[in-house]
């Protein structure tokens, strides 16, 4: 066997050997050295980013098993930049007493969920995306419960294990199925082979539970809220954004590459998912008061609107659902950077905590408006763009009552973002949270989202950068 | 760089200017000289404007400019005037440089303010410059969103809620808006989302009876239509002085003025067809909103429903798609945009003294305030249509242009509007004898003091314009006819 076309998958290696690096530091590093841990991790990821954020020309590894499309790249590069962002806000955290022996740990365990999401990213066979989606799964699972001197912390993580298994075991039963009728697990071979016959429907059916389950759509949420809330903050934001981010595009590309003949079975369904995920997350979210499950039920709705770009199944639909995550990835990040910094130093997280904050904490006000705007789809931010872009795209395969019902939804959305905003801004309060300083690495994380939702909006070359390598059906 | 986009670029400038002045003295200095600037802008505008037209250029638009912004979707940057965009632009700047001085002394925190202030500011201008349907619901938006600050921080009485239901609202019409604008642009088959361009094309007619509706209503919950209202007089009463200003001022006429160019324009079939559903609409907002101000004691409530009554006539007057009313449609805007500017702000600084908008608690503060009773009055003259002020000549040519329709229905509807005339006489007599005439109600009163330098600036400014359109209103009314004759050429006859 030829092992040489495996160096081919550049992002793969230099993220697997910034992770041994990190390994082997963290176990032979002497207790000096390891002050410089976290820097080091950081320039070591930051290197890794830069390095492989170019695209290439397409390629296959192993007869099809790895495959690589120049739009990776651009998925990859947003994961890794949303990766960093995640690491630049949990800085503070890591540093904590109880966390310092453990920040090894955390940088080796979100590096392995990172990994498996570029493996199910680029897989051509459903073996390799399947182990992709096992290894996202289960180190996450073990970051959910990085908190383990607090019982939610490890509640959270049960909850999602067992709901992870239970979602991955309907997969692969959908799997074998697929298998079953085709005899293939390659997805170069099965577009023509999977024709839509009844059990195909039902193999789609079982396997895409997986996925729903990974980007947490109605009705597969109900895990979602509990283990957002229970996870320290940074993974929150981390299992809200990579996790999600990565699940979404292999959504697209498997519905276009693997089941194009099956479009009037898979249409129906994620035309039925979309409006219960927007619907059921933005009536629940009206009742959140924790800022954690607020986001939760937010970031359910949002997956929701993606799923507009997704069922468009066009290049403009690729584009705009590219666009759309990484549009949410600033938001969101922006949001629970600054729902981080206020729990870590006050242990806050209630909406009623956050009233008058505006007073005290101007700036950490501003990102935080700044950011729900964007999530609302207020112009001039970054929001505003993407969900005209994903609604653009939906709309152009003639979903017009689609787009009207997500459009009705984005005015409840807009009511409850607006909650948070008049607590912070209009709101008066007793006892307000105190001033609280910043960090630098987070300050630099809050300042790169805001810089990211007021650019990547306004400046149209992003978009028009990720348009050149989008495809259809 | 395109000379319109100067009215995009100079609030951007501002805003900057506010993030790094920390006095109020820098505060007031950036903002006075930012909407001075604004005005002798449109007041170029509008020369270049003229002189092009009389050296014989019949484009439909002037002063085009136009960049690609998102290929992939057809989406550009591009802007452009005509007559009517150019009285939109005279009266924004007129009335954000009276806002400016309107709230002169803002507190808390002017700084925030202004900075929301400019942002809204941003939002009527890209609007009204912007040809492109995407640019021009980008501006529509960032025109709304402004508002549930500026009246949830700065607001008196029940502003949370009105804040959030004014909001609400108008993002739920905006939702409607949305869906029309894609409609529009998938079912033309156009190359570009300009406006011109998609004018050209013909939508097909299923698609247009489904799309005018919804874009029309889109507009109409930001023109008042009834039954969408409702937000109006609770987030006037709410919202501090100027904005409301530039609320019922300008941001009303975004609706008007997009019913008429995106509306009508883009699908004139439908509007031909279905505009007898708008029409009952239309005129129930006007009678209605007469009505209800004549029950109001809230100085502010019966000059929201004055508002709600007078935007009712607007979109009266663009339903009945022939040239006389539209310019008529127009007219109103402007005039209606002016004497409710004044209004507010006149009812801003009464209330600023007596800390009180009831009108059962105030009386004879004419001999108190002579200055403000004055200006109160002329403002109450131009409601009601006094001849030399600007009401008269917009009401007049909205009922000639109304009444060249023969047939029932409209005759009907066209008499049923004009008692919203008199009804108005009734309530605008009624407020100025109860509050400045007759005894005083309350000895605090005779210790007030009239108008200041800058409550005058605003005030002798708003009331010079109404002036002059009211007495040489030619000018104007030849410069939006030229313009509304585009859109007449489309309809069917």
């Amino acid at each position: 066997m030829d092992y040489s076309s495996f160096l081919q998958m550049n992002e793969e290696l230099s993220l697997l050997a910034v992770m041994v690096i990190l390994l082997v530091y963290d176990i032979f590093g002497s207790e000096k050295s390891l002050r410089y841990f976290q820097p080091v991790a950081l320039v070591l990821f930051t290197a890794h980013t830069l390095l492989n954020c170019i695209p290439r020309d397409a390629f296959e590894v192993a007869g099809g098993m790895y495959h690589y499309v120049p739009m990776m790249t651009y998925v990859k590069t947003i994961l890794n930049v949303g990766t960093l962002i995640v690491f630049l806000q949990a800085h503070k955290f890591l540093n904590d007493d109880a966390n310092r022996i453990r920040r090894g740990e955390f940088y080796f365990l979100t590096l392995s969920t990172l990994l498996g999401m570029y493996f199910m990213i680029s897989s051509g066979n459903f073996l390799l995306f399947f182990i992709g989606l096992e290894t996202a799964s289960i180190p996450m699972t073990t970051l959910v419960a990085f908190d383990k001197h607090n019982r939610k912390s490890a509640e959270a993580a049960a909850k999602y294990i067992l709901s992870a298994v239970f979602a991955s075991a309907i997969s692969l039963f959908g799997m074998s199925l697929i298998y079953g009728t085709t005899g293939t697990l390659y997805f170069n071979d099965l577009a023509v082979l999977l024709t839509g016959s009844p059990l195909q429907t039902m193999a789609f059916v079982f396997f895409s539970v997986g996925l729903f389950f990974k980007i947490s759509l109605v009705p597969f949420h109900l895990w979602t809220p509990d283990v957002y809330e229970g996870a320290p903050t940074n993974i929150t934001s981390y299992l809200s954004v990579i996790s999600k981010g990565s699940a979404v595009f292999v959504l697209f590309t498997l519905l276009v590459k693997v089941f194009p003949n099956m479009v009037a079975q898979w249409q129906p369904v994620l035309y039925g998912i979309a409006i219960a995920s927007i619907t059921v997350a933005n009536v629940f979210a009206i009742r959140q008061k924790n800022l954690k499950r607020f986001l939760a039920f937010s970031s359910i709705s949002q997956a929701g609107y993606i799923l507009l770009a997704i069922i468009s199944g066009t290049a403009l639909g690729m584009t705009s659902l590219v666009y759309y995550v990484l549009v949410y990835m600033f938001s969101n990040l922006a949001a629970f950077g600054v729902v981080s910094v206020i729990e870590h130093r006050t242990g806050k997280v209630g909406m009623d905590d956050y009233n008058g904050l505006y007073q005290t904490n101007p700036r950490l006000s501003v990102v935080m408006m700044i950011a729900l705007f964007s999530l609302a789809g207020i112009p001039p931010f970054a929001g505003f763009f993407s969900k005209f872009f994903v609604f653009a795209a939906a709309a152009d395969q003639g979903f017009y009552v689609l787009v009207f019902i997500a459009l009705l939804n984005t005015i409840i959305s807009l009511y409850y973002y607006l909650l948070v905003v008049k607590a912070m801004f209009i709101n008066k309060s007793e006892n307000p949270i105190e001033k609280l300083t910043t960090d630098t690495p987070a300050k630099i994380s809050l300042v790169l989202c805001t810089l990211g939702i007021l650019l990547v909006g306004l400046i149209s070359t992003i978009y028009n950068q990720i348009a050149v390598f989008s495809f259809g059906i | 760089m395109n000379i319109l986009s100067l009215f995009v670029l100079i609030p951007v400038l501002m805003m900057i200017g506010l993030y790094f002045s920390n006095t109020r003295k820098q505060i007031q200095t950036v903002t006075a000289s930012g909407s001075t600037l604004l005005l002798i802008l449109s007041g170029v505008i509008t020369f270049m404007y003229l002189t092009q037209r009389a050296a014989g250029d019949l484009s439909e638009m002037l002063l085009v400019a136009d960049t690609v912004w998102y290929a992939p979707f057809n989406i550009h940057y591009s802007v452009g005037v005509d007559g009517i965009s150019i009285a939109m632009l005279l009266l924004s700047s007129v009335i954000v440089f009276t806002g400016v001085f309107a709230s002169w002394k803002i507190d808390p925190l002017p700084k925030e303010y202004f900075l929301w202030y400019c942002m809204l500011s941003i939002g009527v201008y890209g609007f009204f410059i912007s040809t492109d349907l995407f640019t021009m619901f980008m501006f529509y938006e960032i025109a709304l969103i402004p508002m549930y600050l500026l009246i949830g921080v700065w607001g008196t009485g029940k502003k949370e809620y009105a804040a959030m239901k004014l909001t609400l609202m108008l993002m739920g019409g905006s939702a409607l808006l949305l869906v029309g604008i894609l409609g529009i642009y998938y079912t033309s088959g156009a190359t570009s989302m300009n406006v011109l361009e998609i004018s050209k094309m013909s939508i097909p007619l299923s698609a247009q009876y489904f799309f005018f509706p919804l874009t029309f209503m889109g507009f109409g919950v930001l023109g008042a239509l009834f039954p969408f209202h409702t937000w109006s007089p609770d987030g006037h009463a709410s919202a501090p002085t100027a904005v409301s200003m530039l609320h019922a001022g300008v941001l009303m006429k975004l609706g008007g003025y997009g019913c008429f160019r995106v509306a009508i324009y883009l699908m004139p079939e439908a509007a031909h067809d279905l505009s007898w559903i708008f029409l009952i609409l239309t005129s129930c907002s006007v009678v209605y909103g007469a009505f209800s101000a004549v029950v109001q004691t809230d100085l502010k409530y019966i000059n929201a429903y004055s508002s709600v009554s007078h935007c009712g006539l607007v979109l009266f007057a663009i339903l009945m798609l022939n040239e006389t009313a539209m310019t008529g449609a127009v007219l109103q805007m402007l005039s209606h945009g002016l004497m409710t500017a004044l209004f507010f702000a006149l009812i801003g600084m009464i209330y600023g003294r007596t800390h009180t908008r009831l009108i059962t608690e105030m009386g004879g503060l004419m001999k108190v305030l002579p200055f403000l009773g004055v200006s109160y009055v002329i403002a109450g003259l131009a409601s009601l249509g006094l001849p030399s002020l600007s009401g008269f000549v917009a009401e007049m040519t909205i009922f000639i242009g109304a009444f060249q329709h023969t047939d029932l229905f409209h005759r009907i509807l066209t008499i049923t509007a004009t008692t919203s005339i008199v009804i108005t006489a009734v309530y605008i007599l009624r407020m100025i004898g109860k509050i400045f005439y007759g005894k005083v109600l309350n000895s605090e009163h005779l210790k007030l003091t009239d108008a200041t330098w800058y409550e005058r600036v605003s005030v002798v400014t708003l009331i010079v314009v109404i002036f002059a359109i009211g007495s040489a209103p030619f000018w104007i009314s030849s410069m939006i006819h030229e313009s509304v004759i585009p859109v007449i050429s489309q309809l069917p006859k």
